[in-house]
Parts: structure tokens; sequence; C-alpha cells
């Protein structure tokens, strides 16, 4: 094991998979020449040139699509989106081409296909470049979604997408790009199979489930909860779809209490979907309510001070357990 | 240039006779309610779609918009598996789970049956890119309406593929109306081919009424496309006679327009043209006719006693290779109508 960086995690993924399948190619706005908007794709025009690297016009509904249709015939495309913010404006392609091919043919056209960029809100960007797009995403029967939160998921989820022979959205934690973790060396095949969850640190207390961006904050207020004698279980969804709810249900039937920390929205949002299942399979085992903690129902503001108290922070989680250990 | 061996102009009239014959039983299967969703007819259109598939081989790759039953049938799907799949069976094109508007035979190299207007342009974008990509010479026809030609997914695929330089070739069916709404009411061009232009992609108008005149000038467009690919650009003349869908009864256009794009009728003009050269007598006309209206009823024969997939079949049909739900079985890539007739047996 050595440490790299997300953003070196993953283009240790995307140099692998394009090294092992010709038919792999990488497509999106500046992540050729310009080596991706956020350095993801660095060095990969240099090392597998341009036929394979390919930079597109601002074009999303339109490369999107043109990903879609080669995936029809045999290739597996790569497709960054520069945040999935600017996902929406291919909205089109990605929820109503690539899930429905399969079944509206028939089952003859399956789509291998990834999308993948950042996701989530990330410092100051504003409404419009501040989407956790997940939910929109996972509620689509025929895509996948995975949101990997450290360097080592961020590699094997990426190369296990590639490989798979569905659309795949890999949703990366905008935030975490330059943070640093253990990843087996480049010899050592990794894949890390999408729906299944880990269980980031054991305890036996209470359940704080997370994901993607609030996994290393749920750590963080796990690691404080712990001076107050509070032994938090951090639970780490890693794929959104498929959903490891049995791992949801190992920890809860061992701490009988759950706390949801996402990125994304409340209101018909992944904690929701969460909840049903809890309470559904799992409600004698409960200690106390669910309770979430998410974006507050409002467009992301742009002043530091209002994102912060709009977004999932270490005092609302805190509060949170708090709460539902009755403590 | 290399001319291609065309194909047999009688076998051509007798695709058109069948195109015609299956949608007149279809509309007539739609009334009686054997059919369900939306239906739209491509009666009037159809030297369009036989004058292409005459130009290109039978590995080149088509997709077209939901107007596309004859897009299938013209690409060697069976009249069987079109009405079956018209039916909702199990044995139609896509298993009866696509319905009118989402024909696809991989087989056959038909890759739909595309519903949302204008979403499938970047995705012949892609396919051409893919044999591009391969150092492939095949062709991509991209077929659309005079309605797609105002949709930002059109423009943002027409500016990749001459960007990227796509063997596409861009058939425009311009069949004067997007459901109701005139040419002339949606589009600010003076004529639909100058879009090509914006995009530096050489574009042409052609009679759609006039088979021969489709498949010389797609011939053309074709070979040099192989030789050397590049996109290319057609607006295809042509009209429909019954509405848009079902529903439509078109009194959005007068009987006067009507009845003289009647009187250009495509099977009417190629079948005068071959009996005035001596190729076609009156009797095998008939013949021909009387054929394609038997291949029909067949098939409406087929389509009513064929199964339909049994409901808990339904969850196979999400993921590929591996659902994501557990209990539920993996599905395997259909190859084509006949795999689909067959796992149902």
């Amino acid at each position: 094991m050595r440490e790299i960086t997300y953003r070196q995690a993953l283009n240790e993924a995307l140099a692998e998979e394009l090294e092992r399948d010709p038919n792999v190619f990488l497509m999106g706005e500046e992540v050729a020449e310009y080596h991706g908007a956020y350095k993801v794709s660095a060095g990969l025009l240099e090392r597998f040139g341009p036929k394979r690297i390919i930079d597109t016009p601002i074009s999303e509904n339109g490369f999107a699509g043109l990903g879609i249709g080669a995936a029809m015939v045999g290739l597996r495309p790569i497709i960054e989106f520069m945040t999935f913010s600017f996902s929406l404006v291919a909205f089109d392609q990605v929820v109503n081409n690539a899930p429905n091919m399969f079944m509206m043919s028939g089952g003859q056209f399956n789509i291998p296909i990834t999308f993948r960029g950042p996701n989530g809100p990330a410092h100051q960007l504003g409404a419009t470049h501040s989407h956790a797009t997940e939910n929109l995403f996972a509620s689509v029967p025929g895509l996948k979604v995975c949101t990997p939160a450290t360097p080592r998921d961020a590699k094997g989820l990426l190369k296990a997408a590639v490989r798979d022979d569905n659309p795949v959205l890999v949703l990366e934690a905008e935030l975490l790009y330059s943070s640093k973790g253990m990843v087996e060396p480049p010899d050592e095949e990794l894949l890390i199979p999408l729906g299944q969850a880990e269980v980031k640190r054991e305890g036996s207390d209470v359940s704080i489930i997370c994901y993607a961006q609030t996994v290393p904050l749920a750590l963080a207020v796990a690691a404080q909860l712990e001076e107050e004698d509070i032994s938090a279980e951090i639970v780490d969804l890693r794929s959104i779809k498929p959903l490891d709810e049995q791992a949801v249900f190992n920890s809860i039937a061992k701490t009988h209490r759950a706390v949801i920390v996402e990125q994304d929205r409340a209101f018909c949002g992944v904690g929701a979907e969460i909840c049903y299942r809890i309470q559904k399979n799992l409600f004698d085992a409960l200690d106390a309510p669910i309770l979430r903690v998410s974006q507050e129902d409002v467009p992301i503001p742009y002043n530091e001070r209002l994102e912060k108290f709009v977004l999932p922070n270490a005092d609302k989680l805190m509060a949170g357990v708090k709460k539902v250990c009755y403590a | 240039m290399q001319r291609l061996e065309q194909r047999d102009e009688v076998e051509m009239l007798a695709l058109m006779l069948l195109i015609r014959r299956f949608e007149e039983r279809a509309s007539q299967q739609y009334q009686a309610q054997k059919i369900g969703g939306f239906c739209h007819l491509y009666i009037g259109q159809e030297a369009v779609v036989t004058g292409a598939v005459a130009a290109v081989r039978e590995d080149d790759y088509i997709i077209t918009a939901y107007r596309d039953h004859a897009h299938a049938l013209a690409r060697g799907t069976s009249a069987n598996a079109c009405m079956a799949e018209l039916f909702g069976k199990a044995t139609g094109c896509s298993r009866g789970l696509g319905g009118s508007m989402h024909f696809f035979d991989r087989q056959n190299h038909m890759y739909g049956g595309h519903a949302i207007v204008g979403a499938h342009v970047p995705l012949a974008a892609g396919m051409a890119f893919a044999s591009r990509y391969r150092g492939e010479d095949r062709v991509t026809l991209c077929f659309f309406g005079d309605g797609a030609i105002n949709q930002g997914s059109f423009h943002e695929a027409l500016n990749l593929i001459a960007l990227y330089n796509l063997p596409v070739v861009l058939i425009c069916e311009n069949n004067l109306f997007a459901m109701g709404t005139s040419v002339k009411r949606s589009t600010s061009l003076k004529q639909i081919v100058d879009r090509a232009e914006g995009y530096d992609i050489p574009g042409e108008i052609v009679d759609g009424m006039n088979f021969r005149e489709v498949r010389d000038k797609l011939t053309e467009i074709v070979g040099s496309i192989r030789k050397d690919p590049h996109p290319a650009f057609v607006e295809i003349r042509t009209y429909r006679y019954r509405g848009h869908s079902m529903s439509d009864p078109a009194s959005y256009r007068t009987k006067e327009e009507l009845e003289k794009y009647r009187l250009d009728d495509p099977i009417t003009r190629l079948r005068a043209q071959l009996t005035r050269e001596g190729k076609l007598t009156n009797e095998q006309f008939d013949q021909l006719d009387k054929k394609a209206k038997e291949t029909v009823i067949a098939s409406v024969k087929f389509a009513e006693s064929s199964p339909e997939l049994p409901v808990e079949k339904v969850y196979d049909y999400v993921y590929f290779n591996g659902a994501v739900e557990a209990g539920v079985s993996p599905a395997k890539r259909q190859e084509s109508a006949a795999d689909a007739a067959a796992a149902t047996e």
C-alpha cells in the first residue's frame, strides 16, 4: 500500500482501463489538452493519444449522446462531465436514452458507459454549480450510481464502473480530489464491486450512514463523540444504486440507532429511501427514531456563512447523534 | 466512382408495397384496439427509406425517429416481428417492450426507433464515431423529421459530426409538418437544407416521391463517404398521407394539398417507370401487391397467436448481466427477434 490522492487514484483507474481495453476511450470538455478541469486526466493524452482522449465542445447533451451511440455498437466510453451540475444539460441522454435502451430494445442493446465527474456542493460556487445529483439519477431504473469517498474506493469503483455492462455514474467528491489515502500498488488489480458498502469505523452505540463528502465529516464527528463516550459506527454506502441495504441493517441490528448524513436534499433524497428500508426491516430493533442530516431545502447560497448553514456540518451531525442516543 | 451493385427495382417496389400494406393493416388493427399507445404511419413516404436502403450495404448502420415501422421492414425485419411488436408480443422485434415507436433489430443493423425528437441524432454521431474509431468503412444513415431540426440535440450533434468529420448521412424526411405545425411556422429558414451549411456539411435537396432519385443521390453520397469519411445532409421532400398519429384528422392542411401529393404517389411512380421500360407487367404488379397483402395478413395472425412475456420477466430487462435487486435473474442480451421468440418457447 502507498498513499496517493483521490485525484491520482482516479487517474490510475482511467489509465489502467484504457491500457487494458482498446474499446475504452475518454471524452469530455478539457479532458485532453487541458488535462481535465480538475486535472484528473493529467498525462493521458500524451500516453494514449488524441484518438482515445478526446476534447469536446461545450455540448453535454451532444457528447453524452455520442457516447451512448458508440456504446450501442460495442465501444466502452468514459464520458466526463466537468461537474455533474452540467450533467443536467444532458439529462435527456443520461435519463431517457442510456438506461431505457435495454428495455426498449427487448434486451438487444445494453449500454456499457461510464459517466463521471465531480458532484455535490463545493466551496461557494453558488446554486447552479453546487448540485448533488445522486437522488436524481438513483431514482432512474437502469442506471447505477456510486459515490466514492476515499482514494482506494475511487480507484476500485471507477474501474468496476468501466467494466460494467450498464450505464454507471461515478459521482466523484469535488472537495476530496486532493485528499489522501492508502491504496494498493499499481501492479495489484483493485476492483471494488458496485453495491458494496464498507464499515469505515466500527462502533456500538449508533450507526452513522454516509457517503461521498459526508464520510470524512462522519469520521471526524465519530472521533469527537468518542471523547464523550459515544461509540459511532460509520457505514459508507459507496454505491447508492445498487444499495447495500444489508450492510446498513447489520450495523443497526448492532447499534439500534441510526443517523443518515447525506450531501443531497432531504425531500425525496437518498436518506428517505434508506429510512424507509430500515423501518420496514428493522422496526423492532430501533431504540430511537431515525434522524437525517441533509441540505436545507433551499438553492445553495454563495455567501460562505449561509452556505455552511445550509449544508450538513459537524455541529448538525453531532446534535443529531446525541438526539438519537438521548445523550 | 465505384458503383454499388444496385438492388433489383422490382424487388424494391415490392418492399414499398409491403410497407404500404403493412401500415394500412396496422391502422386497421389500431382502430380495432389490438395496438396500444401511439402509432405513426409512413404511408406516402415509402420511397425515402426504400431508396436509402437500396444505396447502402447490409452492415451499414441505420437509426431513425418514431415513425419507424418502414425502416425496420426496409432493413429486413420480418412483417411478423414488426406486427407482433405493435401487438406487444414476445415475438416482436423488441419483444413487445418497445412498441410502435421503439423498433430495434440488432441483427439487421437497425438501431431504433427513437421517440424523443432529435435525441437520436447524437446517438448516430456515436455510432459513426465508433466506425471511425475502429477504422471501418461503414456509413451511418440517420433519419429524422423536419420537426427535429429545431432541437438542441440536433444542433449539438451536427457540430460534433462535422467537427470530428464522421461518416453520417443526415437524412431529413421533410414531410412539411412537425405534428400539426408546418415548417413555415416552425423554422426560420426558407429551406431546411440550409441548416447543414451552418455546420459546413454539404447538403442537397432530393425529391422523396421518386425512388430512383433518392437511391441514386444516396448511392453517390455513400460512395463518396466510403472512400473518404465525411458527413452529408439531404433534405428529402416527401409527404405523409395520414395524420401525425392515429388520433390526428390532419385538419391543418387542405384536401387539395393531400390530393396533389397522392397524384405523385411514389409507388405509382416507380410502377409507371418500370412499366414504361417494359420491366413490369400489370399482372406482375398485381402479383406483388397480392403477395404483400398476404404477408401482412399472415403477420396479423402471427401476432395474434404469439405469446406475451410473463409479467415477472420485466425485471430481466433493466440491467444487463446481473440484476440490481436480489432474486432477479441476470438478463442475457438478445441478438434478434428470432432469439427473442426462441427464448419464450
